[in-house]
């Protein structure tokens, strides 16, 4: 392999591991041992190894979410020995390396854990609340017509920044898996102080608001404690001044929209 | 169900009641605890026996008081409304391996708990001072005052109270560490520059409340005669406090 350490001694680990047939069945954790994981192997590529043995002994692999593996598309949702994304800050599960971890180390590995994020097989969880909500408020209205010019609209730096550093939401529903609430308070205020701190968020600046966090009750997430945990998980440092601007932003639209339903 | 009400169930609403009482039941402990400190004036409670006539009787006070019922309701109301729901958030099947300790801190993540033995000391200690006070019949003091002085020297006289009162303002302080700057935060008043001021003025003032409460029954117990004269063989450091009193 280009560029490995030859130094780099393999790994005898012990995975306990959640299985569960489909989402209406109970399930549980059971007990793997894999052998010679390299510690240059990211997480997945170990849980790969896994479902390698468990095919070749006839047995059902292990499913788990997975797309890019640059831990950009945030599918990675493992929820690894009681931290999302497991004990690394600011990672991805497909980002984090067996160099973390030691031979002869036990690992649990455990899906999400919401009511609105309800377990498909076995580590795979369906996150379509999160597209709900986002369909529920988190877009712009694009008008047709000529192509504005870009210096005509002022955007503060500062502001673009704090609204590109809010877009960084890769929407993994770590926050969520963390958060003893289960709350998806991280996630709605990232998007929503993105969308208002922008002119181009300004027209649904208060229907976004209402919209997206009727939607997010609708789903069964919980509310916020401020206890911080979703922003010390997020792989992407999204921080809680977002939920204070999310609060703001829901107490002015309640009190000034037109909506009176 | 109209806009308001709406408003007000939302996650976010419920938060914003709690805040909002929250802070408020912030400036009741100030209050209080201002009061009390009378209890360590040298006059066999002549000053505090005052002091309690008048927040007993008084019609501005008996009407802010209902503030206060409602203010103590709302929030222990919402904690269950929000509590329940942010369980059932979770769902019937918990992790098997939760380690919220490396990402989040103690107290704030059990607000429930500490609240709930705040709520039990509260209503043994409303029904030891204020109900008696209120309803029952006190002996008159040197004033013709209702003595609730002498109530509360002889209740700080017994170890179990004392005991109570402190694990009591234990509760609070840790309540107050998270309370007050997560009561911001809720209001959506988080910005760079107040925010650090926010937070550090919450750790003091959950310091300083309930250290200042728990002080009272300690001093009775440990340091006063059973008229709660301070007793002369008191340490040298509590009769240099006592006497700025």
């Amino acid at each position: 392999m280009a560029g490995s350490n030859p130094n780099a001694k393999p790994m005898n680990l012990t995975l306990n591991v959640w299985r569960q047939p489909n989402r209406h069945t109970q399930g549980k954790i059971v007990e793997y041992k894999v052998k010679d994981i390299s510690p240059e192997m990211s997480f997945l590529e170990m849980l790969d190894v896994l479902n390698e043995d468990l095919l070749r002994a006839g047995q059902d692999p292990v499913a788990f979410d997975h797309d890019c593996r640059e831990g950009i598309c945030g599918s990675c949702d493992l929820f690894i020995n009681g931290r999302s994304h497991g004990p690394e800050k600011g990672t991805t599960t497909c980002q984090l390396h067996m160099r973390k971890f030691s031979d002869g180390d036990t690992i649990t590995i455990e899906p999400w854990r919401a009511t609105a994020f309800p377990v498909n097989k076995d580590l795979s969880v369906d996150r379509s609340a999160f597209d709900r909500i986002i369909q529920a408020g988190g877009y712009i209205s694009v008008n047709t017509g000529g192509v504005p010019d870009g210096n005509e609209i002022p955007v503060p730096k500062d502001l673009a920044d704090r609204a590109f550093e809010a877009a960084t939401c890769i929407a993994c529903g770590a926050c969520v898996a963390a958060c003893k609430n289960a709350s998806a308070m991280l996630f709605v205020s990232a998007k929503v102080s993105q969308l208002s701190l922008l002119p181009q968020g300004q027209p649904e600046r208060k229907t976004r608001v209402e919209n997206m966090v009727a939607q997010m009750d609708k789903e069964g997430f919980g509310a916020c404690s401020n206890i911080g945990s979703c922003a010390a998980e997020c792989p992407v440092g999204i921080s809680l001044e977002n939920i204070a601007i999310l609060n703001r932003e829901f107490l002015t639209a309640k009190a000034t929209s037109n909506n009176l339903a | 169900m109209s806009w308001i009400t709406k408003t007000l169930t939302s996650t976010i609403g419920r938060k914003i009641i709690m805040s909002v009482t929250g802070l408020f039941l912030c400036t009741f402990l100030v209050v209080h605890l201002v009061g009390n400190l009378q209890l360590f004036k040298h006059d066999h409670g002549a000053a505090f026996n005052i002091y309690s006539h008048f927040m007993g009787t008084n019609p501005i006070i008996r009407t802010i008081e209902w503030g206060l019922v409602l203010g103590f309701g709302f929030h222990i109301y919402e904690a269950f409304a929000l509590t329940s729901r942010n369980k059932s958030a979770r769902g019937a099947q918990g992790y098997v391996s939760n380690h919220a300790e490396q990402n989040s801190e103690w107290t704030s993540r059990n607000m429930g708990i500490l609240g709930t033995i705040i709520l039990i000391f509260l209503l043994i200690h409303l029904y030891n001072f204020f109900w008696r006070a209120r309803f029952g019949s006190l002996d008159p003091d040197i004033n013709n005052n209702d003595d609730l002085y002498s109530l509360v020297v002889s209740s700080f006289k017994q170890w179990w109270y004392v005991v109570l009162y402190v694990a009591a303002q234990i509760s609070l302080g840790y309540h107050l560490w998270h309370g007050f700057r997560s009561g911001f935060q809720t209001l959506g008043l988080n910005h760079r520059k107040y925010t650090p001021i926010i937070k550090y003025a919450g750790y003091v003032f959950a310091v300083v409340v309930s250290a200042a409460f728990a002080s009272m029954p300690l001093y009775f117990f440990l340091f006063t005669n059973e008229k709660g004269e301070l007793a002369a063989n008191a340490p040298t450091l509590i009769h240099a406090v006592a006497s700025a009193f």
